[in-house]
């Protein structure tokens, strides 16, 4: 076999040029909307104006030759975009549940007269009482919007004896968080391409998940499987929020192309991405805690309701997550939490990077701090004391089997921002409000409880005659890096240079299964999956010019996880996380001011560290701006800010530079030792944050986005402590 | 309404509605799709292209603005050694993820390094602070500009 030109085999970790960089840099990859087809057809979405109503009427205005209606009587299929509940229509039938939510198309080839049609379409409706917020959802006597109870989710789970705890308890602290909505603003809108040829759809599109795409179609359509192809184009960023929402655009270009015979293309501009995608869950966590006499937690219970709009969409397993994050990195004896996702009629709720556990960090993280202030102990070391060690049981009951490096991590990063001194000498001198502080957090690995076993990826590495080797799955790289860290895998694994191995954007027609693109699944499992196709390739590298060789996922052994009972492990492994922000508030704006960010992880081995650079600095960006500037808020159901002037992301000038550092600490099972990491760093940035600016002010944080009005407010009240 | 400029160091007239976006003359009368819309509203500068040396957000813009004017977006540009050397500096910066901002980022860099061949970091911060990245966080594309900077030297 072809060998590596100097022999040296050079450290996985050590970072290689992007693959897909210079095509990107130059403007050369292909995103959606940049593929040229000369007799494409534009598709126009006519959405409901209203949060909950019955449709009396529909009035359509008289059509031009060559202009078409798309609706649900062109679903020969079923009318439902296959999720997990499978309650979302792909075009509305009786009754709409959120402004927004799409009624039908209008397709023809000219766009600006497709708008123009469009905006003529007269929808009556009879408005029925819309569920606005958790507190009606909860309490109103409204009609339920799903089920009976309207909740997509309630789920529980308790281990150890926790009312005797409260009963002995020397001390019980109650807190209550909330957090705001997130929109993911991947900078390329959503859009899909739909072709229909020969009795065979194609889709196209900006997606995270081409599999759920192709079973979506698949069940829409009534059709079989080899009458449906998806292809994942050069895919603009993704957060989770082209995770499960595209097969509702992908089913709408499908059913127009099929119906007009014609390419149609559906893209997004920026207001319609904004107001109707889905974002990050809302949150209400509320913690009740009992201490003993030597400041010990020797019970928690956690309540966590999440927001979830109209539809389930994956609501279900965001709760799931949270739940499992309720009680951070800290080994509690007793616990129970409940978990519920209510319906209301709002645009619906989904996947975004974290997924549930960047809800249930900054609330465990700010009950923690807020604990320790209560009994007069440092939060740091009242933190470490309960900081779970290999050996532990999670809250689950799942046992930690690797070694937790989070007391180094501590030192590390107490070294790299002195965060000790500064804590103390910020809490003397008070003239100017600073603060810092500091968040401790893990990510469950991959996919909540037993996901990873029912998905059951497979990938495949095919030897080509030429003697280059083809990386068969379907990931897709949204700007994360697979293209790069999947193909450094594998030819590390064979000992080929990087340029012979292949690795295209997935093509439904060319790959396996190997899952989606989410849960910072990528390098760990479906990576894991290739290199050991990799390893049996190598050892059977003569046998044939040509050769195929595949992996099907398999859970690791030592895994036992009861989904009735919410028990065991929740997930094959946990990377870990410490974080410290400092901020200075100003005293008369309430501006606060990040003046330092320092960051150290345990994500296993680093497949490049460059790349993992990338989504440390991208993570904690995104994560300081979920709890300082992200403000979303809705009037009778519609979104307020729903443009890039209203709703405000970060820009180069917000935030300073970041420190960060990796711990080695390679996983049996992850390749070269990896484990998860895309979200991670998002996860523990709300928390240190807000934990700086409590620090500051001398008062508790309990909502994010904390906003400079938020923080005037906490100062007029004063601490309530 | 027939419109004359200098596109990409050439000479081209077009017959068009005189309001129409220059964001969308180029990308769909030229086929020049390197130039994104992100936003459609001059906040997110994935459209940003250089028109008469100066960076202006393509979406913003009626046709009729540019008559008479020189247009270069990320096609025309490249080629060029300037373009190379932001490309190397991006690849090592690691300053690119999903890309889709990274065209109209460079003509942002080449609109700073013209007019400030030795940036600081706040002037870098400005320079960008109307393109809009959400995957990078900023700090490795700042890295890039300042690495692109000294590596060209002498070359703006």
């Amino acid at each position: 076999m072809k060998k590596s030109d100097t022999g040296l085999k050079k450290r996985i970790s050590e970072p290689v040029k992007r693959v897909d960089g210079p095509l990107k840099i130059k403007g050369e990859a292909k995103f959606v909307d940049d593929y040229i087809f000369d007799d494409v057809l534009h598709a126009v979405t006519v959405r409901s104006e209203k949060p909950r109503a019955k449709i009396k009427s529909i009035k359509i205005p008289p059509l031009p030759l060559g202009y078409f209606i798309v609706d649900k009587n062109d679903v020969p299929g079923k009318n439902r975009v296959k999720m997990i509940l499978d309650d979302m229509p792909f075009f509305a039938e009786d009754v709409v549940n959120y402004v927004g939510e799409p009624i039908l198309l209008v397709v023809g080839p000219d766009l600006e007269k497709v708008y123009e049609i469009a905006s003529r379409v007269k929808i009556e409706y009879e408005n029925l009482p819309p569920i606005l917020s958790i507190e009606e959802a909860l309490t109103s006597n409204k009609p339920p919007i799903y089920g009976e109870d309207n909740l997509f989710g309630d789920y529980y789970f308790e281990k150890g004896d926790l009312d005797s705890c409260f009963k002995k308890a020397d001390l019980v602290i109650e807190d209550e968080y909330r957090t705001g909505y997130q929109e993911h603003i991947y900078l390329e809108p959503q859009g899909m391409l739909g072709v229909y040829e020969n009795g065979r759809v194609a889709v196209y599109g900006s997606m995270q998940c081409p599999y759920y795409v192709k079973n979506a179609l698949v069940e829409a359509l009534g059709w079989p499987e080899d009458k449906v192809r998806v292809v994942a184009t050069t895919t603009g960023g993704g957060f989770g929020g082209k995770e499960e929402y595209p097969s509702l655009i992908a089913g709408h270009v499908a059913l127009a192309a099929i119906k007009t015979k014609k390419p149609v293309k559906l893209i997004f501009d920026r207001k319609e991405d904004i107001e109707v995608t889905t974002k990050r869950h809302p949150s209400l966590i509320k913690f009740r805690t009992a201490l003993d006499d030597n400041h010990n937690i020797i019970g928690m219970d956690v309540d966590i309701i999440l927001d979830g709009g109209a539809y389930a969409g994956l609501s279900t397993v965001v709760l799931q997550r949270a739940m499992f994050a309720a009680t951070g990195v800290y080994r509690i004896p007793n616990v129970r939490v409940r978990g519920r996702v209510v319906a209301t009629n709002k645009v619906p709720s989904g996947a975004f990077r974290g997924f549930g556990a960047p809800q249930a960090f900054f609330a465990i993280e700010m009950h923690m701090h807020h604990l320790a202030q209560k009994l007069g102990v440092d939060p740091l070391e009242f933190k470490l004391k309960h900081a779970l060690k290999k050996g532990d049981y999670t809250s689950t009951g799942g046992l930690i089997r690797s070694e937790v490096k989070l007391q180094e991590m501590v030192e590390i990063i107490d070294s790299m921002s002195r965060y000790r001194d500064k804590y103390r000498k910020f809490k003397k001198e008070r003239e100017k409000l600073r603060g810092i502080g500091i968040s401790l957090f893990f990510h469950g690995c991959g996919f909540t409880g037993k996901g990873e076993e029912i998905i059951k990826g497979k990938v495949k590495l095919r030897k080509r005659r030429d003697g280059k080797v083809e990386i068969l799955v379907a990931n897709v790289d949204m700007g994360q890096g697979p293209l790069t860290t999947l193909r450094k895998i594998v030819s590390h694994t064979l000992d080929v240079p990087l340029d012979d191995v292949i690795y295209e954007n997935p093509d439904t027609d060319r790959v396996p299964d190997s899952g989606p693109t989410v849960a910072s699944r990528t390098v760990m499992i479906v990576g894991g999956l290739l290199e050991r196709a990799a390893r049996e390739l190598r050892e059977r590298w003569n046998e044939a010019p040509e050769l195929e060789v595949s992996r099907v996922y398999k859970h690791p052994e030592y895994i036992r996880w009861n989904q009735e009972r919410m028990e065991g492990d929740a997930y094959p492994e946990y990377s870990w996380g410490a974080n410290v922000v400092e901020v200075e508030v100003d005293p008369i704006t309430y501006e606060v001011e990040v003046k330092g960010i320092w960051a150290v992880y345990d994500i296993g081995v680093a497949i490049d560290e460059r790349i993992i650079k990338g989504q440390i600095e991208g993570g904690i960006v995104q994560g300081l701006a979920y709890a300082l500037m992200e403000k979303m808020e809705m009037k009778n159901g519609k979104i307020l800010h729903n443009t890039l002037t209203d709703y405000i992301i970060p820009t180069s000038k917000d935030f300073p530079k970041i420190e960060s550092r990796l711990v080695e600490n390679p996983y049996k099972y992850g390749p070269f030792g990896a484990k998860c990491a895309g979200e991670l760093p998002f996860v523990g940035a709300a928390p240190a944050v807000c934990a700086a600016i409590q620090h500051a002010l001398g008062i508790p944080v309990k909502k994010i986005p904390v906003t400079p009005e938020d923080i005037m407010d906490l100062e007029e009240r004063g601490s309530e402590d | 309404m027939k419109i004359r400029f200098v596109l990409n160091h050439k000479e081209v007239e077009i017959d068009v509605d005189p309001l129409k976006r220059l964001l969308d003359v180029l990308r769909e009368d030229f086929a020049l799709k390197g130039v994104k819309e992100g936003c459609g509203e001059g906040e997110c500068g994935a459209c940003a292209v250089l028109v008469n040396g100066k960076l202006m957000n393509s979406c913003l813009i009626p046709v009729a603005q540019v008559d008479g004017k020189e247009v270069l977006t990320i096609e025309g540009y490249k080629n060029t050694k300037k373009y190379k050397i932001i490309e190397e500096a991006f690849l090592e910066a690691g300053a690119v993820q999903c890309g889709f901002c990274t065209p109209g980022m460079v003509m942002a860099i080449e609109a700073l390094l013209s007019q400030n061949p030795s940036p600081e970091e706040s002037d870098v911060r400005e320079a960008l602070s109307g393109n809009l990245c959400r995957c990078t966080g900023y700090n490795m594309i700042v890295d890039a500009v300042l690495l692109a900077a000294r590596k060209g030297k002498g070359l703006w």
